[in-house]
């Protein structure tokens, strides 16, 4: 069985307010193994962050399966109970979004730490191992210890960055997340793709500039 | 209910520390809860958003035991209550397990303090209940709690009276935390704080929750304190939960009509 296995995925908004439906994508088709990448191309607005979301559950299908081979056992990702899928984002699962959701009085440092220390590390561990982190993107020291809701676009993106990607994580959905990203920062991440992939995760990533990851695209999803 | 369809747990293999079903309360002709369900895991937070009088304080009220329900089951895995209906205890033991395992913070702090003793003391009088009297050791529990919840130590022995709303928000909390409770419920705990103060006290609510491993429920009207605190979110209206779900699911794709137009009135 391939790590996760699509069919037949569709996503509708129903939206109250104005009794319409928007149609997202229908009738999805696709598998991805472990340690492959799969592209997912499209003009706007045609259902590529929605696919990701529908995949991390922030948003519910409408219709298909997505299952998922889980360390913990099989599940299908449209249906898993809430908790199940809450235990998958800890342990196996992750999304990197454009944006960063600052804390108020969080530090820089202990947003990338976090997610280490939610799956069980000791504070002092997953501090050093996030420094390391935002050492390889380049997050100017100086503003580590600092609050990121003033931080500029990139250094948001960065702190975002570490915080998606810090964790042991066998799946992994991209959203753009070059797009704020100076010259230097998109080559540290996406090395750092490759050696996640080169592990064995499996990689779903949607990039504004394709030309990033054309060494490492297994295949190709075209939405229309 | 609109986004029951999903599966029961399979993946998880802890069981929640709290339960609660078919938890029904009326007063008088008025359903104030009507046949809710609820699970909080160990470690979990738990969102309650809703409609002004839709029965959200209610069920905080039932879950601390302080008010019978009409019907309802409620157990808590802890040792010495497993499986029983928490509902049928007696006085006794229904103090005993207040006390020793629910925390609970009010949005009003006259509910939650007695005014006219120092913070010190209203901390104290949770362990003195749960059977403490040596001074020494119920001024040091005191202060830990009081510190823990990032009170001002200088003013432990000023009345809550004197104190700022925040700093009352915190001897409540430090109260709340005092013996470790199992359970942790808050009722709009950072209303009517102004929004630095407010940030003060999510903070560390945070880090209590994360630190202490309980099952936190949290009320509130603000759904910047949901998604900054809230794994799963429940959404009520008329006493019933309309929609629940992922905290982000339910703000990002609401299928309820009436959870849209909250969202929607937020943004
Ligand atoms: N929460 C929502 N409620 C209603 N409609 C939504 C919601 N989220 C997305 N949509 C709609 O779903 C469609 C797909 O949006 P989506 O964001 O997935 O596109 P995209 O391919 O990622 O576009 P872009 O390249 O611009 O990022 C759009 O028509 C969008 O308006
Ligand atoms: N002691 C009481 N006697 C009579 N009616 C009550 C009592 N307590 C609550 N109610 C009623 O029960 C319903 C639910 O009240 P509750 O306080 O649980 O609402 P809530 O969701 O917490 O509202 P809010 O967001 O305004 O705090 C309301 O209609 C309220 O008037
Ligand atoms: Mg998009
Ligand atoms: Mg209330």
């Amino acid at each position: 069985m391939p790590l996760l296995e699509v069919h037949n995925y569709t996503k509708r908004f129903h939206v109250h307010h104005l009794e319409r439906e928007i149609l997202a994508f229908e009738g999805l088709e696709f598998w991805l193994n472990p340690g492959e990448f799969m592209l997912v191309r499209g003009p706007n607005g045609v259902g590529k962050s929605t696919l990701l979301r529908c995949l991390y559950r922030t948003c519910i299908p409408t219709g298909g399966q997505a299952l998922y081979d889980s360390l913990h056992g099989p599940g299908d990702l449209a249906r898993a109970a809430d908790v199940d899928i809450a235990l998958l984002r800890r342990s196996e699962i992750g999304h990197v979004t454009q944006f960063l959701h600052p804390r108020p009085r969080v530090s820089a440092l202990d947003l990338a730490a976090e997610p280490l220390a939610l799956a069980g590390r000791m504070w002092e561990d997953a501090r050093s191992e996030a420094a390391e982190w935002l050492e390889a993107f380049r997050l100017k020291r100086d503003i580590w210890h600092a609050y990121p809701a003033t931080f500029s676009g990139g250094e948001q993106q960065k702190v975002n960055l570490v915080r998606a990607l810090i964790r042991p994580q066998r799946l992994l959905l991209l959203d753009e997340p070059t797009a704020s990203l100076d010259v230097t920062t998109r080559a540290a991440l996406i090395e750092r793709l490759r050696e996640l992939k080169a592990r064995g995760v499996a990689l779903i990533g949607v990039f504004h500039h394709d030309s990033d990851v054309v060494g490492l695209v297994d295949r190709e999803l075209r939405l229309a | 209910m609109t986004s029951l369809a999903f599966d029961l747990p399979r993946l998880l293999t802890t069981a929640p520390l709290l339960r609660a079903r078919r938890l029904t309360k009326h007063y008088g002709a008025i359903p104030a809860v009507a046949g809710v369900d609820l699970d909080v895991y160990p470690g979990e937070v738990l969102g309650i958003v809703g409609e002004s009088g839709s029965g959200k304080s209610t069920i905080l009220r039932l879950l601390n035991l302080e008010e019978a329900p009409d019907t309802g089951d409620y157990t808590l895995t802890i040792d010495g209550y497993r499986g029983r209906n928490l509902f049928t205890l007696d006085r006794y033991d229904r103090r005993a397990l207040r006390v020793r395992h629910i925390g609970i913070v009010y949005q009003n702090p006259l509910h939650g303090l007695r005014m006219h003793i120092t913070s010190s003391g209203n901390v104290a009088e949770r362990l003195i209940m749960a059977g403490e009297r040596r001074f020494a050791t119920l001024r040091n529990a005191a202060r830990d709690a009081l510190d823990a919840s990032e009170f001002p130590l200088a003013r432990m022995d000023d009345i809550p009276r004197r104190l700022s709303g925040g700093m009352q928000q915190r001897v409540q909390l430090a109260k709340a935390i005092a013996l470790q409770p199992m359970v942790l419920l808050l009722d709009e705990p950072t209303t009517g704080l102004d929004v630095s103060v407010q940030a003060l006290v999510l903070d560390t609510l945070k880090r209590i929750q994360r630190e202490l491993h309980v099952a936190t429920i949290i009320v509130s009207h603000d759904l910047g304190v949901i998604r900054t605190l809230a794994d799963r979110v429940l959404v009520m209206r008329h006493g019933r939960v309309v929609e629940h779900g992922l905290t982000d699911q339910v703000l990002d794709d609401p299928q309820d009509a009436y959870t849209q137009q909250l969202v929607a009135a937020k943004l």
